[in-house]
């Protein structure tokens, strides 16, 4: 969203060379988000609404609690509302606050080609800095999540900052603040994890056997976490994937595939070049000046 | 010195007005390739005019290549002696043309330049659309675009490679960039190079 002036950058999208590194104690953070004792009440959505000053447009009823109905540039983060039933009579409401994972290794950045449009920082935000984002649309393409949403207005990417700037300067972000039942919970990710392993545990006790954390490893961890009551069916959570990675495509795509192509195309320009050094033009006797 | 016509005035405008918007389209679409081709945005006005003119930069070279197509596929049609043409390239690298087969109007190389250029950019239309913000893109599932940036990133890449070395042979061989600029080459020029060619325009069966 914005840009600090930072030396924690740990990774810059576009960018071939290493990031500042100066500093080395900052803590890693995450945000935690306990699906078990979320309400529903939509106070994160408006707490982020109201601190990033944001405000979509009026939706229309699709005949659930979802609203808006899907992420946009002006909402940042989502109630997911799906009914389900895994004991069949047993009928569970569960809510899932959607918005950006903060991946440890983010698609979206790996995609992007402009240098320093999206940056992931020390502590494991994953930052658009929006006066560099071209529009292009990579960052959908590389994200394993479906968050970032390019705006029809400005044709910029947005998406949940895990408000980076209250994090810079010592708060916790704005939907944690208004949280009122203490389901989204900030701090230092190694402090959340033991947070969500206690209440694993005590979901464990009142029956919900496949309870755990969802910090799922195909992305290195991610800075946001849910604790869920059915961890083996994170697809349960409004289609929460259950092992998300980078696509095969992605990395083909921004992996080797490009140096290699470079080289190439270096290579024939470099090949032309000493052909005509070595074997020298082909001429016509008895051409134009052109031609000989 | 007798010239011949090898060129007509619209078939050089036509392929120079393909030229330069493969110029454009290519040095845009490098600059989102490689992070080491980023500062090539700065002759485009930046990255995010760099992204808006990349797409029409493509669609016109596109339709553009549609007239030459129309203008040269007759010629371009793949005969036998194209075959034995490509199997003896490796003695014509050496600079010895004259054990090649007689050739038409346009060599096997420059046979499989015309048609690899035309799948190129046939890929890169279709693909490209799929994933051109703030219109096409969102038309289509995110899986989709991911097959379909990888598909216009291999056929850039392949569409290069032949650019380059189509450019190379219009330098290697003495007369062919003056072909393409004013449209003529000498009698002698066509003797050697397009033998074929030669005798359907003169009518002369003399080598």
């Amino acid at each position: 969203m914005s840009s600090l002036q930072s030396l924690d950058i740990a990774k810059r999208s576009a960018t071939t060379t290493q990031s500042p590194d100066a500093r080395k104690h900052v803590t890693e953070v995450a945000k935690l988000i306990d699906v078990s004792s979320c309400i529903g009440c939509k106070a994160c959505q408006v707490a982020c609404m109201q601190w990033n000053d944001l405000r979509d447009d009026v939706g229309d009823n699709a005949g659930t609690y979802d609203n808006p109905r899907d992420l946009s540039a002006q909402s940042w983060t989502v109630m997911r509302y799906s009914e389900v039933e895994v004991v069949e009579n047993k009928l569970e409401w569960l809510i899932r606050k959607d918005g950006c994972m903060h991946c440890e290794d983010p698609g979206c950045l790996k995609a992007c080609p402009s240098p320093g449009a999206i940056v992931k920082y020390t502590n494991g935000i994953v930052d658009f800095i929006s006066e560099h984002c071209i529009g292009c649309g990579n960052c959908v393409t590389g994200c394993p999540f479906d968050v970032p949403r390019i705006s029809k207005a400005d044709n910029k990417a947005y998406k949940c900052s895990l408000c980076s700037d209250r994090v810079g300067v010592g708060l916790e972000p704005a939907c944690v603040k208004a949280c009122p039942t203490g389901a989204i919970r900030f701090g230092a990710k190694e402090d959340m994890l033991d947070f969500g392993a206690e209440r694993v545990a005590d979901l464990k006790e009142r029956g919900y056997e496949q309870a755990g954390v969802y910090d799922p490893s195909g992305v290195g961890g991610t800075h946001v976490v849910y604790v869920l009551q059915h961890a083996d069916k994170p697809e349960l959570y409004h289609g929460l994937p259950s092992n998300p990675s980078i696509s095969p495509l992605v990395w083909l795509w921004k992996g080797a595939a490009k140096p290699l192509a470079v080289a190439a195309m270096i290579g024939a320009v470099l090949a032309g070049f000493f052909h005509y050094v070595k074997v020298g033009p082909i001429r016509t006797e008895g051409g134009t000046k052109d031609e000989v | 010195m007798r010239m011949l016509i090898r060129y007509k005035d619209g078939d050089r405008i036509n392929h120079w007005i393909v030229a330069f918007l493969f110029l454009c389209a290519g040095l845009s679409g490098l600059a989102f390739f490689h992070p080491s081709f980023f500062f090539l945005t700065a002759i485009f006005g930046g990255g995010v005019w760099t992204r808006i003119l990349h797409p029409f930069f493509g669609v016109f070279m596109f339709l553009g290549f549609v007239g030459l197509f129309f203008r040269f596929w007759r010629r371009n049609l793949w005969k036998d002696r194209d075959t034995e043409w490509m199997r003896r390239t490796p003695t014509l690298l050496k600079g010895d043309e004259e054990d090649m087969p007689a050739v038409g109007k346009n060599n096997a190389g420059q046979k499989i330049v015309f048609w690899a250029m035309g799948i190129c950019l046939c890929l890169l239309l279709i693909t490209g659309v799929m994933f051109w913000q703030p219109w096409f893109a969102d038309g289509f599932p995110i899986v989709l675009r991911r097959i379909a940036v990888l598909i216009h990133a291999f056929s850039a890449a392949v569409l290069i490679l032949i650019a380059i070395v189509h450019i190379y042979a219009a330098i290697w061989v003495k007369g062919s960039v003056h072909a393409m600029m004013r449209g003529t080459v000498s009698e002698a020029w066509a003797r050697k190079h397009h033998l074929l060619w030669y005798r359907e325009v003169t009518g002369n069966d003399r080598t």
